[in-house]
């Protein structure tokens, strides 16, 4: 069986000024990704703000071209289809469904767009279609012809989630779909999301800096620092035996609500990370309570063992 | 000692009701968390504690007694000393509190020769021994640094060295770790938890997340549509929570190892609703599948257990009969 998406040495270079006249410095926001997904999976991609993996998410959606590497969705290269063609593989959900809505244009038309932009249907088939997916996300008739103002943010997340899914796409990029919601919401959405997974066999390529959130909805789980995936595993394995230094301490801030437990010491000092100023050797080791003295000098090439990958030292030993 | 008492306090904006009727205690020492989801009233509560409600915002209170005066009749001056001095707020985006056009060190100067009558000179060295407290290496350089020139987590240490400087009584934390990554969050909370015990401070953390209540709060007000629809110590409301809503919620997030793959997670249908004036009943009754038509008459103040209250018309042992 070939991969729903399959990403190959996928890397963003941005070129930053310092200051009126400082020098053009390099940033480096993604650093060399592969990854296949089997259809109907979901990878969860966590890690801090500024690791990248929202330019992850915008080179894969098309939004951002790639300085190198190359992105197949069923096995075809989506650097020589058109925007068209592309809009009917994959297809976005944003975080902020108050931004990413157009506040002028009615439910009805928002959900529409994608399919008057294919412009091969008739506009009352089109009708059709949207209203059997707003009914499909849980909203009603009426919705149609509201407009986003009169929405709450639930109901606005899922005429995003509509308007995604209107050409039928085969992967749908959720970036921080969750995030701007409160948790009663975010669990509708949430699972909304799984039935529509299922019934529609979607693959998600799913983006969060929430762990329980990914623990629940994905399938894989990678983990993203300064551009690049330290650890990547079936999500059972990684959160029962996280092999990274940097998973571990993802996992030990995950605040459960356990009444009277402790706030844990995560362990990663105060040293931030810099997609400005990548260090040498292994990327994490400015921050890693483990690291050895040559950490700082070998960048550890990732290992693939028992369907999991990692990159640190420890993990190959 | 009870550092803070609010009283049946109401806030209106025009004619929505974004506060009705809530009363609580904090004691010294101690940490009192108010949760609940956006829109619910729980910053407007602390904004109103403060005198710090926007226009068009209407306070009425039974008593709002700090350290045992009541500050529902002082003026504009007499709150502005008390705030800054013996009561500090942080809020959840320091990059809004601070002043983007001056210096760490100029911010913090400011408030100790305002309320402290200090020197400059005295001020800065205060400034610096403060930022050294709240785990800020090298606090001479950061004085002279912009708020723009420091990350997320230190400009949020940045403003809980300010709230200090001043010693006071009481802090109130609304979301103060919400813009910060998961790692630099846990290094805040255990910040806030360690100034909390050294200091005696009475900390009011508003929150809408409960991982961050199990782990820092001793007492617990869980809000809903401007009310407070149970609280009691911590414990007791997360292993024994009796109001509908609480339980809600608590089955809505997602904890790992909680709920099998491919099981959805318990939530709550509908969205929270606007009360305006005049409303009566529970605000919850729209959402509750429990709910009856005297839900939009009674929601009777009931003890779950001794110090463990919560507002709704169940008896407490509802959640037995309906297993």
């Amino acid at each position: 069986m070939s991969a729903a998406i399959e990403v190959i040495g996928a890397r963003k270079m941005f070129r930053s000024k310092a200051g009126l006249f400082g020098t053009a410095r390099e940033v480096r926001a993604v650093d060399g990704i592969s990854f296949n997904l089997q259809a109907g999976g979901v990878l969860g991609v966590v890690g801090e703000s500024g690791c990248g993996k929202s330019t992850l998410a915008r080179m894969i959606l098309g939004l951002l071209p790639m300085t190198s590497g190359s992105i197949r969705v069923d096995g075809h290269d989506l650097s020589s289809m058109d925007r068209r063609a592309r809009a009917r593989l994959i297809q976005p959900v944003f975080q902020d469904p108050y931004s990413s809505l157009n506040p002028r244009q009615s439910v009805a038309d928002i959900v529409g767009l994608p399919l008057a932009a294919q412009g091969d249907m008739p506009p009352a088939r089109r009708r059709e279609r949207v209203m059997e997916m707003l009914a499909r996300v849980g909203l009603s008739a009426d919705h149609a012809s509201r407009q986003p103002s009169q929405l709450s943010g639930g109901q606005r997340q899922r005429v995003a989630i509509a308007r995604a899914l209107v050409l039928r796409p085969r992967i749908v990029v959720c970036d921080e779909p969750t995030s701007a919601l409160d948790v009663s919401v975010q669990a509708q959405i949430l699972n909304l999301l799984a039935e529509l997974r299922a019934e529609l066999n979607l693959t998600y390529v799913f983006i969060s800096h929430n762990l329980a959130v990914v623990e629940h909805i994905a399938t894989e789980v990678a983990v993203m620092y300064l551009g690049r995936f330290v650890e990547q595993a079936p999500t059972a394995d990684l959160f029962r035996a996280p092999a990274h230094p940097y998973t571990r301490a993802l996992l030990a801030s995950v605040l459960t609500p356990e009444p009277g437990a402790p706030i844990p010491d995560v362990g990663l000092g105060d040293t931030y990370p810099d997609p400005a100023n990548i260090p040498p050797g292994c990327r994490f080791h400015p921050r890693c309570a483990l690291a050895r003295a040559d950490c700082a000098t070998h960048d550890p090439a990732e290992v693939a063992r028992a369907g999991r990958k990692v990159a640190c030292v420890l993990a190959a030993a | 000692m009870t550092v803070l008492e609010i009283s049946d306090l109401h806030v209106r904006f025009g004619e929505t009701l974004a506060v009705r009727g809530i009363s609580l205690a904090i004691e010294r020492g101690q940490t009192h968390c108010l949760v609940g989801e956006s829109g619910c009233g729980k910053s407007v509560t602390a904004l109103a504690t403060m005198g710090l409600l926007a226009r068009g915002g209407v306070r009425t209170a039974a008593h709002l007694r700090f350290q045992g005066t009541d500050m529902s009749g002082l003026d504009e001056r007499a709150m502005a000393r008390l705030r800054g001095d013996k009561m500090a707020m942080i809020f959840q985006e320091p990059m809004t509190s601070l002043n983007p056009a001056y210096t760490v060190g100029s911010q913090m100067a400011e408030v100790l020769r305002r309320h402290r009558r200090l020197s400059r000179r005295a001020a800065l060295d205060r400034a610096a021994e403060l930022l050294a407290s709240v785990g800020i290496t090298a606090p001479g350089l950061r004085l002279g640094q912009f708020p723009h020139q420091l990350s997320g987590g230190l400009r949020q240490r940045v403003m809980i060295a300010m709230a200090l400087l001043c010693d006071p009584e009481l802090l109130i934390a609304d979301e103060p770790t919400t813009a910060l990554d998961v790692t630099v969050q846990a290094q805040i909370l255990r910040l806030l938890q360690q100034l909390q015990r050294d200091l005696g401070l009475a900390l009011l953390l508003i929150t809408h997340d409960l991982g961050i209540v199990a782990r820092m709060a001793h007492r617990v007000s869980v809000m809903y549509a401007g009310e407070i629809v149970e609280s009691g110590a911590v414990a007791d409301v997360f292993l024994r929570p009796t109001h509908p809503y609480t339980r809600g919620l608590l089955d809505c997030i997602p904890v790992p190892g909680k709920v099998a793959p491919g099981v959805p997670l318990g939530s709550i249908p509908g969205v929270v609703p606007r009360i305006r004036a005049g409303f009566a009943g529970c605000g919850f009754r729209d959402r509750c599948v429990q709910a009856v038509a005297a839900c939009a008459t009674a929601t009777p103040l009931q003890q779950a257990a001794a110090d463990h209250a919560y507002l709704c018309r169940l008896p407490r042992d509802w959640t037995r009969a309906a297993a």
